[in-house]
């Protein structure tokens, strides 16, 4: 009998074209080989919080075999001598035996703290980047919906996720929850109470806080996150204007190969310093902080940085309490204006800012190209004060160890918080503002009159002038011509081209390197000037 | 950007180079599906020396990301792992674990994107977006097709169908949502437990009330004497597991006034209504926040203040500790404290206002 050849060379086009009779995969295929992808630095910040949200659910999944939601009170008998004896929760021993008895358990942990904490940054740094350029207008303005409720449901797994370990940080968080619950006029004690199966703390919380974390909050950011992506997907990346780049067209390169390696040597790399932030920078000892007791709390208990500002607010927030004198009379207590009325107004105004906008400008197009932030000053004074306001909130939740820290009295501090998150933001709004037109004005000086080379001149009739670096072509009588902008950066330095070669210090770098972002991953070289002659700006 | 280059490129087009000609292939499909890759131009020279040494750092990156992955493996294994007192070896697993996984992630990473950015041939391509709405064809199928549908489904001549099912479905509604929420809903008044603590006295079945002490965490009771002048101290309700969570809102701060402070004190309870509610010199305040239910536990002795460190309420211990700055407006509520028959300090009865952090029906 002949042996028939095995034909080596064949087999992956037969085993393909195996796959595609019967699962027809050729079409959607060809469509994802064939799709470009625009690229910049800024538009991988979402990426950073979709990689550690990667992370989070490996990490995540391992702590779950170890960690045992109950309340159930234990006497601990671990390795951690300090607190042989003690009476805790089990919830607090499964999670100090995951920190030490758990073989690699306490990397574990700690890389899920700081993968946490990582989404939770990238997310914000990444709406910034979207406010700023204006992708969130049409027709991008339901991405922009889901991405802000990406952060309060991050903010919501962040949340239960701390409370998690029944330590007593996690457990004083718990506390002043109930009270924001408490403080909801009218329903406020049959939420907290049905909530916590009872007066707080209860029995239930921790084992209903461990099913909120482990299932239904991840899967509905998996949810937003899927849709997220497929918006991105099918509504195709914005992108810079630059050479050949217009609202009708995609300009950047396609997304096999070279995009698609990328983004997975992005992967490893946000994981790799995932993994060194949680091997070698500790984060929440609960073994240093105790179980959780209700009369125990030390002096700078902060929450996780995404929450500081809810903290702050509550801090600066006065002693004002509302009666309504109607029966036996009823309060409405000052917690609840900073920690229930001010995430609602600002969960409301994120989502609906698109819309607000779009209205005041009357603008009903859709948009495809980025707008450098200085070209709309209005919107980045805007963002520029809600990001002051964040910050003064943020300070202000740790007040208290600034104040230590610095000496200062922390009433003074409070006040300080008090006064400047009145004025802050408006002079935030106003600097923003002038230093956005100023930018701009700058821009357009360059265009007109080409770049400033920091080189005087004396001309025959002994007045001094600057000699600029013409951008374009020259008239007959030696003027530049008048360049439009088209949104995208211009150069301010002069480059070697016509110049005395590097004489000319920059500010970091002696001579401006071209421009590489517009086009960014393959911009054809420059072609080479003409040959040196005598410096000048054109008055010849 | 018009320039349009692709391997060997300033060579001039070769037909008859097989490269070429399957990247010509390649960009005839990408054309058709609307695609012009204007510009393919691979960053170094095919086999030139700056190509090879790139392929040796790429290959060398993944070398030592195989390196730092053995090296977390043998730590893993060999490293002594387990807690011991002290600072031996063992602190160090987790370190050395972080940084050998760190690295090896790294070091693949860097790799990969040193292939992908440096060794793949740089391109420039443009997409047509396809903007705004779908063909008009589309449009106009799928809108008759609806209104045909609504037309057949006959609700507008027919409106109690749409009026029946409306009435219909917002019970069957409810009746998915009864069970999810039903469940949940815990009557908060329950054994008037919003309003009751610990501290209540005990009353037995005969109709004797007995008076609940003051004891620290173990449950030991407290004479008078066991705080010095000036001096605070935590009490828990002396009722079996009174230190522990299930009253949480029973802890309680006894402060020793000095005789000066103790006399302001009184006098401001007496203006209060609150006569009797100190024992001597002892004055009793819940140590739950009246704001957040922090405790409050940050005593001042020189100026008689409790600083709660959550959101910084202070309050005043000889002013009834009336809330004088931060967001707290609610004063502590004062344990009316005695002495019993043995000596021990006992609380009088339950707190007589609400303790912990305040609500809407709050009297």
């Amino acid at each position: 009998m002949k042996r028939r050849k095995v034909d080596l060379k064949s087999m992956p086009a037969a085993a393909a074209r195996g796959v595609d009779e019967r699962f027809q995969v050729a079409t959607p295929l060809r469509g994802l080989l064939n799709k470009v992808f625009p690229d910049h630095w800024s538009f991988l910040l979402g990426e950073i919080a979709l990689f550690s949200f990667i992370v989070l659910l490996l990490t995540g999944t391992f702590l779950t075999i170890f960690f045992e939601p109950s309340l159930r009170e234990v006497t601990y008998d671990g390795s951690y001598a300090p607190l042989r004896g003690v009476h805790m929760s089990a919830a607090f021993e499964s999670s100090l035996n995951l920190s030490f008895d758990v073989r690699g358990g306490l990397i574990m942990r700690q890389m899920h703290h700081w993968a946490a904490l990582l989404f939770m940054a990238s997310i914000v740094c990444h709406m910034l980047r979207i406010f700023f350029t204006g992708a969130f207008r049409k027709p991008r303005e339901g991405n922009w919906i889901i991405g802000s409720l990406l952060f309060w449901v991050g903010f919501l797994a962040g949340f239960t996720g701390y409370s998690l370990p029944d330590d007593a940080l996690s457990g004083t968080g718990l506390r002043i929850a109930s009270a924001i619950m408490l403080s909801i006029p009218v329903i406020g004690t049959w939420v907290t109470s049905s909530i916590f199966g009872g007066e707080f703390p209860g029995d239930i919380i921790i084992s209903r806080f461990f099913i909120a974390h482990v299932m239904l909050i991840p899967a509905l950011l998996l949810a937003l996150i899927g849709a997220h992506l497929g918006l991105v997907f099918k509504q195709k990346h914005t992108q810079w204007p630059g050479p050949g780049r217009t609202n009708d067209n995609v300009v950047g390169e396609r997304m096999f190969p070279r995009y698609a390696i990328k983004q997975g040597g992005y992967m490893l790399l946000v994981s790799g310093v995932i993994a060194l932030l949680g091997g070698l920078f500790q984060i929440n000892p609960i073994w240093l902080f105790g179980p959780y007791e209700a009369a125990v709390v030390s002096a700078a208990s902060q929450p996780d940085w995404y929450v500081m500002f809810l903290d702050g607010s509550t801090r600066l927030m006065p002693g004002w309490e509302l009666h309504i004198p109607i029966g036996d009379g009823y309060v409405i207590p000052p917690i609840f204006w900073p920690t229930v009325v001010l995430p609602g107004i600002l969960v409301m105004l994120t989502i609906a800012y698109p819309f607000i906008e779009a209205r005041m400008t009357k603008d009903k197009a859709s948009h495809n190209l980025l707008q450098r932030p200085r070209d709309v000053p209005e919107r980045t004074a805007l963002g520029a004060m809600a990001v002051s306001f964040f910050l003064v909130l943020t300070f202000t939740g740790a007040n208290d160890v600034i104040a230590d820290k610095l000496r200062i009295s922390l009433n003074a501090m409070t006040w300080a918080g008090r006064i400047g998150l009145i004025i802050i933001p408006p002079l935030a709004y106003y600097f923003t503002h002038r230093i956005c037109l100023g930018l701009q004005q700058h821009d357009r000086e360059v265009l007109v009159h080409g770049v400033e080379t920091g080189i005087i001149r004396r001309l025959p009739d002994g007045r001094f002038e600057e000699v600029h670096q013409p951008l374009a072509q020259v008239d007959e009588h030696g003027h530049p011509q008048e360049l439009p902008y088209i949104g995208w950066t211009v150069p301010k330095k002069m480059n070697r081209l016509g110049a005395l070669g590097p004489a000319v210090k920059g500010f970091f770098f002696p001579i401006e390197k071209p421009v590489d972002a517009p086009v960014s991953p393959g911009h054809p070289p420059v072609s080479s000037g003409p040959d040196r002659e005598e410096i000048g700006s054109g008055h010849r | 950007m018009s320039t349009t280059t692709a391997h060997g490129a300033g060579q001039g087009p070769e037909v008859n180079d097989p490269v070429q000609q399957r990247f010509e292939v390649v960009r005839e499909h990408a054309r058709a599906d609307g695609i012009n890759i204007v510009h393919y131009e691979p960053q170094f020279e095919p086999g030139s020396k700056a190509e090879r040494r790139m392929t040796r750092t790429v290959a060398s990156l993944f070398l030592l990301a195989g390196l730092a992955g053995t090296a977390f493996l043998a730590i893993y294994i060999w490293w002594p792992w387990r807690n011991e007192y002290g600072s031996g070896p063992d602190k160090l697993y987790t370190p050395l674990l972080g940084l050998t996984f760190g690295l090896a992630l790294l070091f693949v990473g860097i790799g990969v994107l040193t292939w992908g950015k440096k060794l793949l041939p740089r391109e420039v391509s443009i997409q047509d977006r396809h903007e705004g709405a779908s063909k008009a064809e589309d449009v106009t199928a799928v809108a008759d097709t609806m209104s045909y549908m609504a037309d057949e489904l006959g609700v507008k001549r027919r409106p109690l169908l749409g009026i029946s099912l409306l009435a219909g479905l917002a019970p069957i509604g409810a009746v998915v949502a009864a069970p999810l929420v039903g469940g949940l809903i815990s009557q908060p008044h329950k054994n008037n437990q919003m309003f009751r603590t610990g501290w209540a006295p005990i009353e037995d079945d005969h109709g004797g009330r007995k008076l609940v002490r003051l004891t620290r965490e173990d449950g030991t009771p407290i004479r008078p004497e066991d705080v010095t002048t000036g001096g605070q101290m935590t009490v828990f309700p002396g009722i079996p597991g009174g230190a522990k969570n299930l009253h949480a809102d029973s802890p309680t701060l006894l402060i020793h006034l000095r005789p000066d402070d103790a006399q302001k004190a009184r006098e401001a309870n007496e203006r209060e209504r609150k006569n009797g509610y100190m024992w001597g010199n002892y004055i009793a305040y819940s140590k739950i926040c009246t704001h957040a239910g922090c405790p409050a536990s940050l005593y001042e002795q020189q100026t008689n203040r409790l600083l709660c460190p959550c959101h910084q309420s202070q309050f005043h211990i000889v002013d009834n500790a009336k809330p004088i700055f931060g967001p707290a407006s609610r004063r502590l509520p004062q344990l009316p404290l005695t002495v019993d028959d043995e000596g021990f300090l006992v609380a009088k009865s339950d707190f007589t206002e609400t303790v912990g952090p305040d609500f809407w029906e709050r009297p």
